[in-house]
């Protein structure tokens, strides 16, 4: 049973209770907010409860308010206006049922309506404004449809909701009727059924069409209007009821709260099946399966018809049974409009069956291999893709379509090792004879006789026109060249026939040696048989010719002997005259000398001749004929052919037989058998690398090779070698190469098929000694028994080859253009076959590739010529423009949407393009404004004057030019590191962007350990014994000011100075300076309980605290007492990154250090009158530095914590302070730390939060050390981290131009500077310590600083001395090398210390003891130094070698530095991998220069001048005066303290100080830094806190000492202090 | 004044992230937050903020509503770097840890006017098999190092994602003097209504 129809009923009888206006008006009021709750309720839920709902409450209740409403104005339209009259109460009082119940409902009726009409009066406004407005109409039609959905529904869901709704309309027309009967007798429910009714219009109609109201939503408009209808009847039916409805709903509903509390118990109904089963039959539609009869599916008097008849294509309808094509058609016919659906045929629309009969795809034969026709596979060759490089062809070039072809026929060797004498004797007949063949081809002797032939013939032809014509001087110089001719070609014929016939001779002799050869050794080798042919010649004829010839050539030659006797009778007439007129002058001056020598003889000696005698010139000879004919012909006889002898012609032929290798000597079948094992083939190389090589072939046993092979390299680069290398291999052992073959690279017009074979002889310098009858190759051997006439042969031979270019499939040769000429025109040119042709000559100039294309005329249909003609029409036009250049970006002017003048010169825009170039200044710049003009123009200033003094130096912040250079060149570096950085900022890996869980690991250690952290699900969540857990890390990205803090924890610090107790008798004691702590010394303090019980009851405490400072923030501890103070305070110190930059290319490059300084409080009674003691205590508090320890940022921030016992840095002197030595020693641990001098602090310093350091930029670095060195490093060092994954192991470095190098290269004896030497000549050890301070004094910056984001770069030594800054590498490494020059044994010691991390120490081997140097502030350590700053030491490296820890322990106090033992040490060179003997990257020898004296002087009183105005800078608001007297006192003092470094001068000085500041209270030191600039020397100064004094009377000394070392290093001091004047 | 010649715009954004439809999970929250350039400043409203836990809605959507409200005004001399806002979506996995369920940005619209935004969410992936298997174990998916990542494209190109739902955002954009200052990012028609001779017709 429903409940909520249960609670309806209740409701109606519920009236009699509640009989109470007030309750009523008030739950009424209730119920309209309900109401209007509802209304917003979305009538969503699920149609069950939607009928009960429509019953009495929800959504259909508004519109039965609102429809009442317009009729009933519609009704007061007729009856009067607004009065709502009480129509239903006078109709009832005369009702016979006349019940309480009514009456009670009438007085609440009257009250009702009046209240109702009141409130309409009340709000006018709303009601009609309501009535109108679309959301209401809108409300109402929504709810007219809601009935048939919910019919829909009914019909759709199961029974039981079927029944609940069939039993609703039951109910509803019973009601109807009910309402009928006494009409005007409204009850409960009747008003109930009245708002039913209303809802519900015509069940009737709905049955009758649910399905179209389901199908077409649209269509609600129309069934609105329809059910208009209904609700109107309705009304007419119910008008009496009207009022009485709308009271009792608002009865119904202002009680409905209650009305929970009530239960009554009914039957359940009941309805038969016969009832139900009508009531279903007017709701569900069962659509007959009966064939629907034609004319009922079409519209009426159509006849159907048949397209198929009428001869249009219909294509099969899918198949569909006819009894649900039956029940289908039904159905919509049932629709309206239904007809739509069927066709002209009066059957359903439908299209063709899309279902093919037969399927289209192939059949696949998977198992039918046979079948392979479909699916071949097709072979497509692999493309390339062009790589840079410096050879390559232009882009625009198709790749790899360029083809060389090699051929390479074949190889014979002319000598081989194994040759034979025999063979040796065939191959130089076979190049014998090759060469005759050559000549005879040639015939040039042949040639020549016939030139000689035709010319005397024109001589002879010319000399007959001569007779006739005498005159003629043309002819007869064409005679006498004609002539000459003859001469020179008789000349070269007879050499030739003489060359030919030696040939010969020789071809003959070398065959008969090779015959008694074979005879001898009664076997033959080689086929090769020569056969001599002779050729008959007519004897008669032959001698005629030769004859004829030889007069020929007489009367030639006597021509010309006769020519040139006559020219020289000529020469010898003329020169017989000069030689008779030098007689007679001779004559004459003999004459003239004679008298002069009678005059004076003296000189007749000393006269030379002046002249040379010339020789009698001796007329010649007639030449002779007969003499002359001799000679022609001896030599005929010598060079030519004897008339009637036979021609010879030498045949070569292979025809002979070898002697089996049975018949053979034992040798020769060994020599035989070698030869076999032997097999050659040829590596073909192109630009040196090798691109194919030919098949191994056996050496057949003439020596001869056929390789038969073509080689098709494909190529893009042009050739620029070309080299064929021939290697031998022997049996089954080593290949050799035998030699070399630099083929040349053919022409551009050289084409495959027409290049012919081409021989190219190689020749190889090996030495092979053979065992057997093989001759060897490069030995001497004979051929004599005795061993005479010794030959030498080398391997040779000729390799027969052809090259050439390929032709393409169009017959355009496959030749790459020159790459030297590029020329952007290519692209256009490119096939063309024209271009490759000419070069590239014709294509910078337009004009000349046209007269070019003119002259070789181009055929311009040509589509190859295509480009070319468009281009070459183009350029001889004219008209067109072609620049002579190429625009990347063409429309990129379009975009511009400023012109680049005004970008440039607007500030806006600049800012804005700087900032995204994320320049430093401007990287985080906020809110950049809109306008120009409120752009400040000293937003530019930092940064212009930046880039204009990029080139300057600017000397003020370094005082020194040295300095400002190198600080300017580091500035540089910086700076391109940084913009390298900045790049590789943009690239991210996986792991910056997403935070992901390691890959689970069993094996190793860490949080990725999947077994372990299985367990620790199962893990207690507060375990009772707390493991550590890493803190969470933070990456540098959103963190602004204030983020980040320092936390620095003081724990402890020992051995603090202690005061001096005022002995001295300088100093008197006086009342009012007096300690006010004094009294109470001995008395036992909180802080040190223990201590300060054993002390003497005359020690004097110290009161020290602690002061860090960081960014100029300070924090200090409380103060504590006695020289052992334990502070245990953390102090929170806030960070600030420079610029607001928290990147971690920022935070790696800040330069700020943490001080922590220690102070002693003092506290002075000021108290003026002793009287006043009892009543106030005065007095004033002062403190005195002590030391400090410096802790650069940097270190933190890598290190992320920092945890240990620091050295205190105490001043040298520390007035009025002295080191405790006679300290109780009972305790071990005093003991331990008595052994090392100084203060110590312990100390803990952090970040908070953690932040995570920049990964180093892990780049592979180029290298010029050996590949094999690089590897062995490699494998080096994984070695090393595998066993002790922590320990550092550094086997190759970067140097400062990026390259690695082997880490021993740096270490090298290198000379200490002379003057440091001469120091102490006689002193080892103190020379040492000088260095070792030397080196200190070089100021230390860290790389990290200098090169963020970049690993270590390590500079040789002379480039740090040159750049005077450098990290622990560049220290320990100038140490080292100075120690290693001293004759010491030295190491470099990688390791971890504190506070630097890892880092690089000096270890020294003393005589029996090691040393351990820290090279940044020259101090040295014993091996056994508890307070040895070195941790863990991770390996040694020598100049020559890299010793690895192996040990146990890691700690210097508990290893062996013996590095020979090597299981203690493993070392890098061993017995396997010797030391190659690397050269070291360091300069043979350090060149010191002097320092500038007078420069130091200068930088010495400018800097403290600078300081001095910095001190009273900070007292702004105190007189600082300077007391000069004590200042030069001071500066006195100071170069005693740089000779002694600050050892032993302590009480000397003070008691010079007290004698000369007797009356002065004085607390002051000296600090001592290396110099590099001036900021960390005001920072040093400000730290001490010297300036804090507030006293009145104080007074200032402050004197700057700096000692020049060699090499512009400078140690400065200065000395600070503060004077009170004692009265 | 001030209001002649205006040095900066204003843009007020409010709105709400309405829904989301994330068919594998339920019980989500999301966290929205906004991601602009240098030259922006929030001026009021909240630049971030996290919704109540919604569960799925019964109804065949299945939708998670928050409904969570939007209001943040900004203010800026620059178009560039106009704010995007960025949605992460968490929600419990089966063994309740707290885990990732969708990551999505969009660009806040920039003309005046109401907008419906359907933005798809989507979580990086495990690099590997096993590494998504352990995650899915111990509840400790892959995320974003910084949500802010989905509204840039630097670095993206190293990661892979996979989908996982929408998210549905109603944005309500109203502007001020960004055409005074020679931006026009109305639609074409609305020049006329939207311009500053508007208010000024009215005042006389």
């Amino acid at each position: 049973m429903n409940p909520n129809e249960e609670k309806v009923k209740i409701i109606t009888e519920e009236f009699t209770e509640n009989d109470e206006d007030a309750q009523v008006r008030r739950q009424k009021k209730k119920s309209r907010a309900q109401r209007q709750q509802r209304k917003k309720q979305p009538r969503t839920p699920g149609p069950e409860e939607m009928v009960s709902e429509n019953c009495h409450v929800g959504p259909p209740l508004e519109p039965g308010e609102e429809k009442p409403d317009t009729h009933l104005l519609s009704t007061t339209a007729r009856r009067g206006p607004r009065s709502l009259p009480p129509v239903p109460s006078t109709s009832r009082t005369g009702f016979a049922e006349f019940s309480m119940r009514e009456r009670m409902r009438e007085k609440l009726q009257a009250a009702r309506s009046k209240a109702e009409s009141a409130l309409l009066q009340e709000i006018p406004t709303p009601r009609p404004r309501r009535l109108r407005s679309p959301s209401e109409r809108e409300s109402e039609t929504e709810f007219g449809t809601e009935p048939s959905k919910e019919i829909q529904g009914t019909q759709q869901e199961d029974d039981l909701k079927s029944y609940t709704r069939v039993k609703f309309h039951d109910s509803v027309r019973k009601l109807k009727s009910k309402s009928q009967a006494p009409p005007g007798f409204p009850s409960a429910e009747e008003a109930y059924n009245f708002f039913i009714f209303n809802f519900d219009p015509g069940p009737e109609e709905q049955e009758e069409k649910p399905t179209v109201i389901c199908r077409d939503g649209a269509n609600q408009e129309e069934e609105e209007g329809e059910e208009e209808g209904p609700a109107q009847t309705g009304d007419e039916t119910g008008e009496e009821g009207l009022l009485d409805g709308k009271d009792a709903e608002d009865f119904l509903l202002g009680l409905d709260p209650t009305a929970h509390n009530f239960v009554t118990v009914r039957a359940a109904e009941y309805e038969s099946t016969h009832i139900r089963l009508q009531k279903e039959k007017e709701v569900l539609f069962v659509p007959s399966r009966l064939t629907v009869p034609t004319y009922k599916k079409l519209p009426e008097n159509v006849q159907p018809r048949f397209l198929e008849d009428e001869g249009l294509y219909i294509g099969a309808r899918p198949e569909v049974a006819r009894n649900n094509q039956n029940i289908m058609e039904n159905r919509l016919l049932m629709q309206e409009s239904g007809r739509k659906w069927f066709g002209d045929d009066g059957r359903v629309l439908a299209l063709p069956s899309p279902i093919k009969p037969s399927p289209s795809r192939p059949p696949q034969f998977t198992q039918e291999l046979s079948n392979k026709a479909e699916l071949e596979t097709l072979y497509k060759k692999a493309t390339k893709y062009i790589h840079r490089h410096q050879h390559m062809i232009g882009s625009g070039d198709p790749p790899g379509n360029f083809q060389l072809d090699i051929d390479i026929s074949g190889l014979i060797f002319t000598h081989h090792p194994c040759f034979s004498r025999e063979h040796v004797l065939a191959s130089k007949l076979a190049q014998l004879y090759d060469q005759y063949l050559a000549r005879h081809q040639r015939n040039k002797a042949k040639f020549l006789t016939d030139k000689l032939q035709a010319l005397r013939n024109a001589v002879q032809t010319g000399l007959n026109p001569e007779k006739s014509h005498h005159s003629l001087d043309t002819t007869q110089t064409n005679i006498n060249e004609y002539k000459s001719e003859i001469r020179q070609t008789r000349k070269l014929r007879d050499a030739e026939q003489e060359k030919d016939r030696t040939l010969l001779k020789n071809i003959i002799k070398v065959w008969k040696e090779m015959k008694s050869l074979r005879e001898f050794q009664r076997f033959t080798n080689t086929p090769l048989k020569l056969v001599l042919r002779k050729e008959k010649v007519d004897q008669k004829a032959d001698e005629e010719a030769y004859e004829a010839e030889i007069q020929a050539e007489i009367n030639e030659l006597l021509e010309e002997h006769a020519e040139e006797y006559a020219q020289k009778m000529e020469e010898y007439k003329t020169s017989h005259q000069q030689w008779k007129a030098w007689k007679k002058a001779q004559r004459a001056k003999k004459k003239k000398n004679k008298q002069a020598a009678e005059e004076n003889p003296d000189e007749e000696g000393g006269e030379p001749f002046p002249e040379e005698e010339p020789v009698k010139p001796i007329p010649p000879e007639p030449t002779d004929t007969a003499i002359i004919e001799q000679q022609v012909r001896e030599r005929a006889v010598h060079s030519r052919r004897r008339p009637g002898e036979p021609k010879l012609v030498p045949e070569l032929t292979l025809a002979g037989n070898t002697t089996p290798n049975e018949q053979c000597p034992r040798v020769e079948v060994l020599r035989r058998e070698d030869v076999k094992r032997r097999s050659v083939y040829l590596k073909v190389l192109f630009n040196n690398k090798e691109v194919s090589r030919t098949v191994s072939r056996q050496l057949g046993a003439d020596f001869r090779v056929h390789f038969g092979q073509i080689f098709n390299l494909q190529i893009f680069n042009w050739p620029e070698s070309l080299t064929l290398q021939v290697y031998e291999t022997v049996g089954h052992s080593s290949t050799t190469l035998l030699a070399e073959v630099f083929l040349p690279i053919p022409e551009t017009t050289l084409v495959t098929g027409r290049a012919p074979i081409e021989e190219v002889e190689f020749s190889s310098s090996q030495h092979v000694t053979l065992d057997h009858e093989g001759v060897g190759s490069g030995v001497p051997f004979s051929f004599e028994a005795d061993g005479s006439n010794q030959l030498i042969l080398m391997t040779s031979g000729k390799v027969s080859h052809s090259v050439a270019w390929a032709i393409g499939e169009n017959g355009i040769p496959l030749i790459p253009p020159l790459s030297q000429q590029n020329i952007g025109f290519r692209s256009a040119l490119k096939r063309a076959d024209a271009i490759s042709s000419i070069g590239t000559s014709g294509l910078t100039d337009m004009k000349k590739l046209a007269k070019w294309a003119a002259e070789s005329k181009l055929d311009p249909n040509d589509p190859n010529n295509a480009p070319l003609m468009q281009l070459i029409s183009i350029a001889t036009s004219g008209e067109s423009y072609i620049p002579n250049f190429f625009r990347i970006e063409q429309l990129q002017q379009e975009f511009n949407f400023v012109s680049d003048e005004e970008l440039s010169r607007s500030k806006r825009f600049r800012l804005l393009s700087l900032r995204s170039q994320e320049v430093p200044e401007f990287r985080n710049y906020k809110q950049i404004p809109i306008y120009d003009r409120e752009i400040m123009e000293k937003v530019f200033q930092d940064y212009e004057k930046r880039l204009r003094d990029r080139n300057v130096i600017e000397t003020k912040d370094h005082l020194d030019a040295h300095r400002a250079t190198v600080a300017k060149y580091l500035q540089q570096v910086r700076e391109s590191v940084v913009n390298r950085f900045l790049i590789a900022k943009h690239h991210f890996l996986l792991t910056d962007l997403v935070a992901e869980e390691e890959v689970p690991n069993i094996s190793s250690e860490g949080s990725g350990i999947l077994g372990l952290s299985l367990f620790k699900l199962a893990e207690q969540k507060r375990p009772l014994k707390p493991r550590r857990k890493g803190r969470k890390k933070v990456t540098a990205q959103n963190l602004s000011d204030g983020d980040i803090k320092l936390l620095v924890n003081i724990i402890r610090a020992y051995d603090i100075p202690v005061r001096k107790p005022i002995v001295s008798k300088f100093q008197q004691p006086s009342r009012s300076s007096r300690t006010f702590r004094e009294p109470h010394a001995a008395s036992p303090s909180a802080h040190s309980p223990a201590h300060s019980a054993d002390y003497p009851l005359s020690q004097v405490l110290v009161r020290p605290f602690v002061e860090v400072s960081f960014q100029r923030t300070i924090c200090h501890t409380t103060t504590a007492e006695g020289p052992n103070p334990s502070w245990n305070e953390e102090l929170e110190l806030p960070f600030r990154a420079p610029n607001e930059d928290y990147s971690t290319a920022s935070l790696q490059s800040v330069k700020d250090d943490v001080y922590i300084n220690i102070f002693d409080e003092v506290l002075y009674d000021v108290l003026e009158d002793d009287r006043e003691r009892g009543s106030g205590i005065h007095t004033r508090i002062e403190r005195h530095w002590l030391g400090c320890v410096k802790i650069p940022f940097s270190t933190i921030y890598f290190q992320t914590r920092i945890d240990g016992t620091f050295k205190i840095d105490i001043p040298p002197v520390l007035l009025g302070y002295s080191k405790e030595h006679n300290m109780i020693m009972e305790r071990g641990f005093d003991y331990a730390r008595s052994l090392s001098e100084g203060s110590y602090i312990t100390l803990f310093i952090t970040i908070e939060p953690q932040l995570v350091p920049a990964e180093p930029v892990r780049e592979k670095f180029d290298s010029q050390e050996d590949e094999k060195l690089l590897q062995a490093t490699e494998k080096f060092q994984a070695e090393c981290a595998l066993k002790f994954p922590h320990r550092q192991c550094l086997t190759t470095v970067i140097d400062i131009s990026g390259k690695t190098v082997f880490i021993t290269r740096y270490l090298k004896p290198l000379n200490p500077p002379p003057e440091l030497l001469n120091v102490y000549p006689n002193n080892s050890q103190a020379t040492t310590e000088l260095v070792a301070r030397y080196v200190s004094l070089i100021p230390f910056l860290p790389d990290s600083v200098s090169f963020a984001g970049i690993c270590d770069l390590w500079s040789t030594s002379d480039q740090f001395l040159d750049l005077l800054a450098g990290d622990e590498e560049e220290h320990a490494v100038l140490l080292c090398n100075y120690f290693l020059s001293l004759g010491k044994k030295a190491w470099l010691v990688m390791g971890n210390a504190i506070p630097e991390g890892p880092t690089a120490y000096v270890l020294s081997r003393e005589k029996n003891h090691y040393l351990i140097w820290n090279p940044c502030s020259g101090h040295c350590y014993g091996q056994y130094d508890t307070f040895c700053p070195l941790k863990t030491v991770g390996c040694l490296i020598g100049p020559d070698n890299i010793w690895f820890n192996i040990q146990e322990h890691d700690s210097p106090l508990r290893i062996n530095f013996d590095v020979t033992k090597p299981k203690l040490w493993k070392s890098f060179f061993s017995r396997s991998l010797p030391y190659p003997g690397l050269s070291s990257v360091q300069p043979e020898e350090l060149i010191y220069q002097r320092t500038d004296k007078a420069a130091v002087a200068e930088l010495q009183d400018r800097i403290e001048k600078i300081l001095k105005e910095k001190i009273m800078d900070w007292r702004p608001r105190h007189l600082t005066r300077w007391n000069r007297y004590c200042t030069s006192t001071l500066r006195h003092f100071l170069p005693l303290l740089e000779s002694s470094q600050g050892d032993d001068v302590e009480d000397e000085h003070r008691a010079e100080l007290l004698k000369q500041l007797g009356d002065y209270r004085f607390s002051g030191f000296p600090l001592h830094m290396p110099y590099s600039e001036v900021k960390p020397l005001i920072e040093a100064v400000y730290s001490t806190g010297v300036h804090n004094i507030d006293v009145p009377n104080v007074e200032f000394a402050l004197a700057v000492y700096i000692h020049p070392y060699p090499k512009n290093v400078l140690s400065v001091w200065i000395y600070v202090a503060s004077l009170i004047r004692n009265r | 004044m001030a209001a002649a010649s205006p040095s900066v715009f204003l843009l007020m954004i409010n709105g709400q992230v309405e829904s989301a439809q994330f068919p594998e999970y339920d019980d989500l929250y999301c966290k929205y937050c906004f991601v602009y350039g240098q030259d922006w400043a929030p001026m009021a409203g909240l630049e971030e903020g996290i919704s109540q836990i919604a569960s799925k809605s019964q109804n065949v959507q299945r939708a998670l509503v928050w409904n969570f409200p939007i209001d943040v005004t900004f203010k800026s001399t620059n178009p560039y770097g106009w704010p995007q806002i960025v949605l992460s979506v968490y929600g419990p996995d089966v063994f309740g840890n707290d885990v990732v369920r969708g990551y999505g940005a969009v660009h806040v619209p920039f003309s005046p006017g109401r907008y419906k935004k359907t933005i798809p969410m989507f979580v990086p992936e495990s690099t590997s098999t096993l590494q998504k298997f352990t995650s899915w174990f111990m509840g400790r998916r892959p995320e974003y190092t910084d949500p802010k990542v989905v509204a840039q494209s630097e670095g993206r190109e190293v990661t892979r994602v996979r989908s996982q739902g929408f998210a549905t955002l109603i944005f309500n954009v109203v502007t001020k003097d960004l055409r005074k200052l020679g931006y026009d990012t109305g639609p074409a028609g609305t020049q006329n209504i939207l311009g500053p001779s508007l208010p000024q017709s009215n005042l006389q």
